[in-house]
């Protein structure tokens, strides 16, 4: 076989893979979303564009009049803050945590980085479960915070977006520090040196020599943050209690009790029309970063 | 003027600790190029690292012009290093990189753009000052460390190897550059190295160092003619160790009895002995091939090894069996030629030997 050949041939598994499983699928919810809902969930084979204006707006059942979806609309809007507010806290907490590993001795880096891998690699449910045991009213925190007579009431945490937020953050984190732990550990310690030589501050040595150069380790962990906060379902769900929807709630609800699918097909593809401009914002920002210095 | 104390810096704790300096005490003085020359492993970066203020000794003391350096982070100490890899940034620009430490002390724009370009002036750099440092060559990424490091006109430049990245010819330019850098900016140079003879070109004084403390301190000409002891005079330049007795010993100037029975003058330098068992350092190029019953040694020619500018011959002893080297300029005016296995006098200069402390 010619190299080239060769080259597709090492190719077309994943290739197959990704039309059936990927492409296929996205068509068959495309062509769902311009369809009527049935009477008992599926659908009817007849163009409309009523879903996609579903995800929008509405239409009084009695007056026929129309206003915004403030349903879904606040759905959205609590989906991208929290998403945000999540990458933002983890990126918080993740910064330093990939800082401190990567200046650790070579031979406990791996230990430090095992330690933030176990729960990544612990059933998410189990996690999350765990989670609301700590922030139930009747939980742990809520417990000792009233054995020490700090607080009278339990405080309300769960089913809350704190809840969320903190679930989430927890969730995600590892996505973080890995990848800021990757371009920190390839980044050269004498520059941190030079930066101090050349009396830089250790706050104007983090933000004009190490930020700069881990840069790319930092859009990176953002968005695999940020995107799958953007879909999260299960987090929400339990942590949320189903009071607080987020975009992958509101979707399942289309598909599952509501039984409307094409609704739920348009608010899919929304998201994916998010994900995709937060993605194009991501890139943008780091390109011209680049730029400003090339 | 930079006055080391009793300096100790030991690394780990405990029994295993590391005692990378012991109680090193060395003045530099203003405007000096001084070097430490030694061996990896004998603490000589660490010794610049302590002056730098990215570790911290143990014990004793750091001053910069009277004043304890103890207290103050690398940021707040008037030195600056040129590191062994450069260390430049490379998300900035030539200019940008030369320019960042005046720019952290707050220095107004104009002040830092002139500055830089004066610096890129002094290292020849100016052509390339918008190039990102990955987009130049090694000489120029050393050279605009030096501008760097030399922009905000520090009191005391640190220098950690900076040229073993280099070729032999660039290096050869900068050793060169930097003699002349130094004479202009008037700025003490403390200068690290492994290699004697960019040590004996470059340094005003040199400090030899082994095994984390410091063996001798002097110019390049007392360094070469007079080393202290053993480990100096194998470290810098070949020497040839000969095993002799001290029989008379007025002030500087020693006669001792070789091995084979001749006797010769030797300066004793810091040798307290009168009298006994001492080692004589000869230089190899303070001796000469002679005729068998000219000289005070005699020997079995084994080698001759042609380099060029000269040419070495290695010689095993009568009798003692110690292996002597002697170095000769090659001229056109050849002497008369000598072959493998012959066997041959050597002559030593008079006065050329340094007796060695034990």
């Amino acid at each position: 076989m010619s190299p080239s050949r060769t080259r597709f041939a090492l190719l077309a598994p994943a290739m197959v893979i990704l039309f059936f499983a990927a492409a296929g699928p996205l068509v068959i919810v495309l062509v769902y979303s311009f369809l009527i809902p049935g009477d008992y969930g599926g659908v009817v084979w007849d163009f409309s564009t009523d879903a996609w204006f579903g995800v929008v707006a509405e239409r009084d059942f009695f007056t026929d009049q129309l206003s915004w979806a403030d349903a879904h609309l606040s759905v959205f809007w609590r989906s991208i803050k929290l998403s945000l507010m999540t990458s933002v806290l983890s990126l918080v907490i993740g910064f330093p945590t990939a800082y401190f590993i990567a200046t650790r001795p070579k031979g406990s880096r791996d230990v430090w980085m095992l330690l933030i891998m176990i729960p990544f690699w612990t059933n998410l449910l189990i996690r999350t479960f765990a989670i609301m045991e700590l922030i139930r009213n009747e939980g742990t925190i809520n417990t000792v915070l009233i054995a020490m007579g700090l607080v009278t009431q339990p405080i309300q945490m769960l089913y809350t977006e704190f809840s969320m937020l903190v679930g989430m953050t927890y969730v995600y984190l590892p996505l973080m520090i890995l990848p800021i732990y990757a371009s920190m550990e390839r980044l050269d310690f004498s520059l941190v040196e030079a930066g101090y030589d050349l009396y830089a501050t250790r706050w104007q040595v983090l933000r004009r020599v190490i930020f700069p150069l881990v840069k790319p380790g930092v859009v990176a962990g953002s968005i695999l943050v940020f995107v799958p906060c953007l879909g999260a379902y299960v987090t929400p769900r339990v942590l949320g209690g189903g009071k607080q929807l987020m975009l992958g709630n509101l979707i399942e609800l289309q598909f599952g009790q509501l039984r409307n699918w094409p609704l739920g097909a348009a608010l899919s593809l929304t998201l994916l029309v998010i994900v995709m401009i937060a993605l194009i914002f991501y890139v943008r920002a780091a390109g011209n970063e680049g730029n400003a210095h090339g | 003027m930079i006055e080391i104390d009793t300096v100790s810096k030991l690394f780990g704790a405990g029994d295993s600790a590391f005692r990378a300096l012991d109680r090193v005490s060395v003045t530099i003085k203003e405007n000096e190029f001084f070097t430490l020359l030694g061996p990896s492993g004998c603490g000589k970066t660490t010794l610049l690292r302590l002056i730098a203020g990215f570790e911290g000794p143990t014990s004793g003391k750091i001053l910069l012009d009277g004043q304890d350096l103890a207290d103050k982070p690398p940021y707040r100490r008037p030195v600056n290093t040129v590191f062994q890899s450069y260390a430049l940034f490379p998300h900035m620009t030539v200019a940008e990189n030369v320019g960042f430490g005046l720019t952290m002390l707050g220095k107004p724009k104009s002040e830092v753009a002139a500055t830089v370009s004066e610096m890129l002036a002094l290292v020849r750099m100016t052509n390339l000052a918008d190039r990102k440092t990955s987009q130049i060559s090694g000489g120029q990424q050393q050279r605009v460390a030096l501008a760097r490091a030399l922009a905000p006109r520090p009191k005391v430049l640190l220098l950690d190897e900076p040229l073993s990245a280099l070729d032999f010819k660039l290096r050869k330019e900068m050793q060169l550059e930097l003699k002349r850098l130094q004479s202009e900016t008037g700025i003490t140079f403390v200068f690290v190295t492994h290699d004697q003879e960019e040590a004996l070109t470059m340094s005003d004084r040199i400090a030899v160092m082994s095994g984390g403390t410091i063996r001798q301190i002097g110019g390049p000409r007392e360094i070469y003619d007079q080393p202290s002891e053993r480990f100096v005079a194998d470290f810098i330049g070949d020497t040839n160790f000969l095993s002799a007795e001290m029989i008379a010993r007025t002030g500087d100037s020693a006669q001792l009895r070789l091995g084979q029975g001749a006797e010769v003058t030797a300066r004793a330098g810091q040798v307290d002995k009168t009298s006994g068992a001492v080692t004589l350092a000869i230089r190899p190029e303070h001796a000469r091939l002679v005729a068998l019953d000219a000289g005070q040694l005699t020997g079995t020619l084994d080698d001759i090894v042609y380099f060029g500018t000269d040419t070495h011959y290695h010689i095993t002893l009568d009798g003692i069996g110690t292996r002597f080297v002697l170095r000769r300029q090659n001229s056109p005016d050849e002497m008369r030629p000598v072959q493998q296995g012959e066997r041959v006098g050597i002559a030593l200069a008079s006065s050329a030997g340094q007796v060695l402390k034990d």
